[in-house]
């Protein structure tokens, strides 16, 4: 595009004072609530059978940040982890390992010795996941940690209680602090749709994220409900669309919570399909954040070689 | 490992539908050939396959139908109470959903319209609408024409191609369920969904004759419409077919219905929610391949937004799936037929020669079959052919306001008056530009919506009349005695 850099020049603008950024978040295109639940549900009905859903059985497996953020989290859970992660399927060499595992800081440095050499990235939740409740400095010190143990990919929080009380400049700098706290981790910026409650709300924190500096943002952490919906993603992945037609720079997507089937998995990849386009359509620039979708795949994906459907026992459980 | 996500083809079961390769007329409880006129064939519009023969009814046919229906009004129905013919429409609507797959399969096979749309739409619709007009059938006291309100008697309608059972429903639901009894002509390219509705009449053990399905061209129409014994006429179709009908039916005692053509504007503002009025545009106009009489055929978009309206909208349109109607995976099916296909043909041509600019999706066509691609002209003027007449077809029309009353007036400067769509965050401009526009419908933030409950007609050259709620049901009804 011509005037890429006058728009990013004009983004950077916008957040040179509260007012500014405020202005800017309020006028974009509002979402009509009704129609975006449509859309999502239309593309809901397309039927992917065959060799096309082999493919995206394939691609959703590839996508996966596979995870595990508990209070009850030890080495031993993580190892196991990361042994799925590099082989989901221990008999079938084909079977492409996962994008990334995701755990919580401490347990990081455990992850990437396990995953050395796989292919498999390390990313770990940070700034006080998942409520983002701390100061900055605590939120910062939190990435640094995570980074120096191996991760490289930061999935933070960002204040909700600032987003909706309008101090947008708050989760703006947050942003851009951690995503310098980062160095050269990915930052995934996790926007907590379900606390955000409107449509225009995640569409603005969605832009907020992008222009502060966001590899990828995040529907969700998994401990709120509603977490990741069709519609959300939706939203989200118009946005990452249109800032690339403002700026040329592409922004990843990751849907997280609540995606447990392969079918509920192959409706997401037509969502990016037809709204952002095959570009999208990659690890690097979609992910879904899952622990038991691994296992509904791996299955679905027995059952299109052998012909039925093989049982719970014939995937493993890490 | 960027690749591209070809989705396979997912049909539809075709052998679902067992199709007899001949169908008589069905008249008086019975399905039996003609007595005069011809044969005729009905094709798949897609592949150009014949799929079945069935009977263009002469003037003979048409009368014994009509007398059917007469004497079922006279011997059965008009003693029948509310509450019974309400039960014989729920039993109708029972059954419509239970076959409501195979009866998808018909429609799309028929029509040339994606299964999607037939499974997901059409049918549910016209089930719907058995069960709302089930629920009038004893609670006629309240239509609004005070008590016991009379039926007409034997009711002729005519019905379009472009949702061949959904028009059926429309029409048939509200006249049994008010006692009157039908005679009904489906379209001639479109007759086999109607020939199953009469199976389910039987099925539901219908009194014989209180529907009676006649097949046939516009002959069998115009001799259905101008039978003597006939008391109310109801006709769906083009602004001319009508026109001829409200002319042939003057100075008699038969009381009429007409839903014609449209142009309908679909107005954006630039306060709109934009990807959701792109999806509106889409909906409205590229529905059912355009086949639509309350398509939003002439987009008017704010020009401070146009450009970025448009090109969303081409993009949008580049990811529609064009082809064979029965892949479940299909937005945009087969044109109904070869003729339709010329009159979309020709009208986009007179857009180029116009000089609007003309935009088509890339996109496959078949080699067999009749189609026509997804085409947005732009830099179209009121004074353009494709701004004033119906094109039937998935062919939008782009222009451009100012201003609010711009808007209004652009969007009123047609002899039409259907429908109309307004896109706009602003509640108080909805409501503003809605009541100053003459449309019989009008969508805010939405387009294409259907509801049994929610009265559909024209203004102007779109009709007059009411389908569909409380005020549908007078359409079938005048006060005791009259």
């Amino acid at each position: 595009m011509p005037n890429t850099m006058n728009q990013v020049a004009t983004l950077t603008q916008v957040t040179e004072t509260p007012n500014a950024l405020a202005e800017f978040l309020r006028g974009l295109p509002g979402v009509d609530a009704v129609g975006a639940d449509q859309r999502a549900a239309s593309l809901a009905t397309r039927s992917i059978k065959t060799e096309s859903k082999r493919r995206a059985i394939d691609l959703a497996i590839s996508m996966i940040d596979l995870t595990t953020l508990e209070g009850a989290d030890t080495q031993g859970k993580v190892k196991a982890m990361c042994a799925k992660a590099r082989h989901p399927d221990p008999l079938n060499s084909e079977v492409p390992h996962v994008a990334a595992v995701c755990v919580y800081p401490d347990l990081v440095a455990i992850a990437s010795k396990e995953l050395v050499g796989s292919g498999v990235a390390v990313a770990s939740v940070a700034t006080a996941f998942p409520s983002g409740r701390a100061d900055l400095q605590t939120k910062l010190s939190d990435t640094r940690f995570a980074v120096s143990q191996g991760a490289t990919e930061i999935d933070m929080v960002i204040d909700r209680g600032a987003f909706l009380s309008g101090d947008y400049l708050k989760v703006y700098s947050e942003i851009v602090a951690t995503k310098s706290a980062c160095g050269d981790a990915h930052l995934k910026v996790i926007l907590e749709t379900g606390e955000l409650a409107t449509y225009d709300n995640v569409r603005r924190a969605s832009w907020l994220a992008m222009i502060a500096g966001a590899d990828f943002i995040k529907t969700s952490t998994g401990k709120v409900t509603p977490a990741a919906t069709l519609p959300v993603t939706l939203i989200m992945l118009e946005a990452v669309r249109d800032f690339r037609e403002q700026t040329g720079r592409m922004v990843g997507v990751k849907a997280a919570g609540g995606i447990r089937t392969a079918k509920d998995a192959i409706k997401y990849l037509v969502l990016v399909n037809e709204t952002c386009g095959p570009d999208w359509l990659t690890p690097q620039y979609f992910r879904l954040g899952a622990s038991i979708l691994l296992n509904d795949l791996l299955q679905q994906r027995q059952k299109m070689i052998t012909g039925h459907y093989s049982g719970p026992d014939y995937v493993t459980i890490d | 490992m960027n690749q591209s996500f070809e989705y396979s083809p997912a049909p539809e079961s075709r052998a679902i539908v067992n199709l007899a390769t001949s169908y008589g007329l069905f008249i008086d409880g019975k399905f039996a050939q003609g007595q005069d006129g011809a044969p005729f064939k009905t094709i798949d519009p897609a592949t150009e396959e014949v799929l079945a023969e069935v009977w263009g009814a002469g003037p003979k046919d048409v009368n014994r139908a009509v007398t059917a229906a007469r004497k079922a009004y006279n011997q059965t129905w008009r003693k029948t109470s509310g509450r019974e013919r309400g039960k014989y429409l729920y039993r109708i609507a029972r059954i419509i959903q239970e076959r409501s797959r195979e009866l998808a399969v018909l429609e799309s096979l028929d029509n040339g319209k994606p299964i999607r749309e037939s499974r997901d739409v059409d049918i549910p619709l016209v089930a719907a609408h058995f069960f709302y007009h089930a629920g009038w059938a004893d609670k006629l006291d309240y239509v609004g024409l005070g008590s016991s309100p009379s039926a007409y008697g034997v009711a002729a309608q005519v019905i379009p191609w472009n949702f061949p059972l959904l028009m059926l429903a429309w029409k048939v639901a509200p006249a049994l369920a008010a006692g009157n009894t039908v005679v009904l002509k489906p379209a001639e390219t479109t007759p086999l969904s109607a020939l199953w509705f009469a199976e389910i009449c039987q099925q539901a053990e219908l009194p014989n004759g209180v529907v009676n399905i006649i097949t046939g061209d516009g002959a069998t129409g115009a001799a259905l419409v101008s039978h003597p014994d006939v008391d109310k006429v109801a006709f769906t179709g083009s602004t001319e077919v009508g026109r001829q009908i409200a002319i042939s039916i003057a100075g008699t005692k038969k009381s009429l219905t007409l839903e014609l053509g449209g142009k309908a504007a679909n107005i954006v503002f630039d306060d709109a929610p934009i990807d959701q009025a792109v999806e509106g545009i889409v909906n409205g106009i590229f529905f059912n391949q355009g086949h639509v009489c309350c398509a939003g055929s002439r987009l008017l978009v704010q020009e401070s937004i146009a450009d970025a309206v448009i090109d969303s909208l081409k993009r949008r349109l580049s990811t529609l799936r064009l082809g064979d109607p029965l892949d479940k995976n299909t937005d945009i099916g087969a044109i109904n037929s070869a003729p339709q296909l010329a009159k979309i043909v020709e009208l986009a041509k007179s857009g180029e020669l116009d000089g609007a600019n003309k935009w088509q999706a890339p996109c496959q066509i078949p080699e067999k079959g009749y189609w026509f691609a997804p085409t947005v002209f732009t830099n179209v003027t009121q004074s353009h052919r494709i701004a004033r007449e119906e094109i039937f077809g998935p062919v939008l029309s782009t222009l451009t306001f100012r201003t609010p009353s711009e808007a209004v007036e652009k969007a009123n400067n047609t002899p039409f008056g259907l429908s109309a769509g307004i896109w706009t965050e602003k509640g108080s401009r909805i409501l503003q530009i809605a009541s100053q526009l003459k449309a019989g419908v009008i969508w805010a933030n939405t387009f294409n919506r259907f509801d049994p409950a929610s009265p559909f007609g024209g203004f102007k050259e779109s009709g007059y009349g009411r389908e569909g709620g409380r005020q549908g049901m007078l359409g079938y009804l005048r006060p005791r005695g009259k």
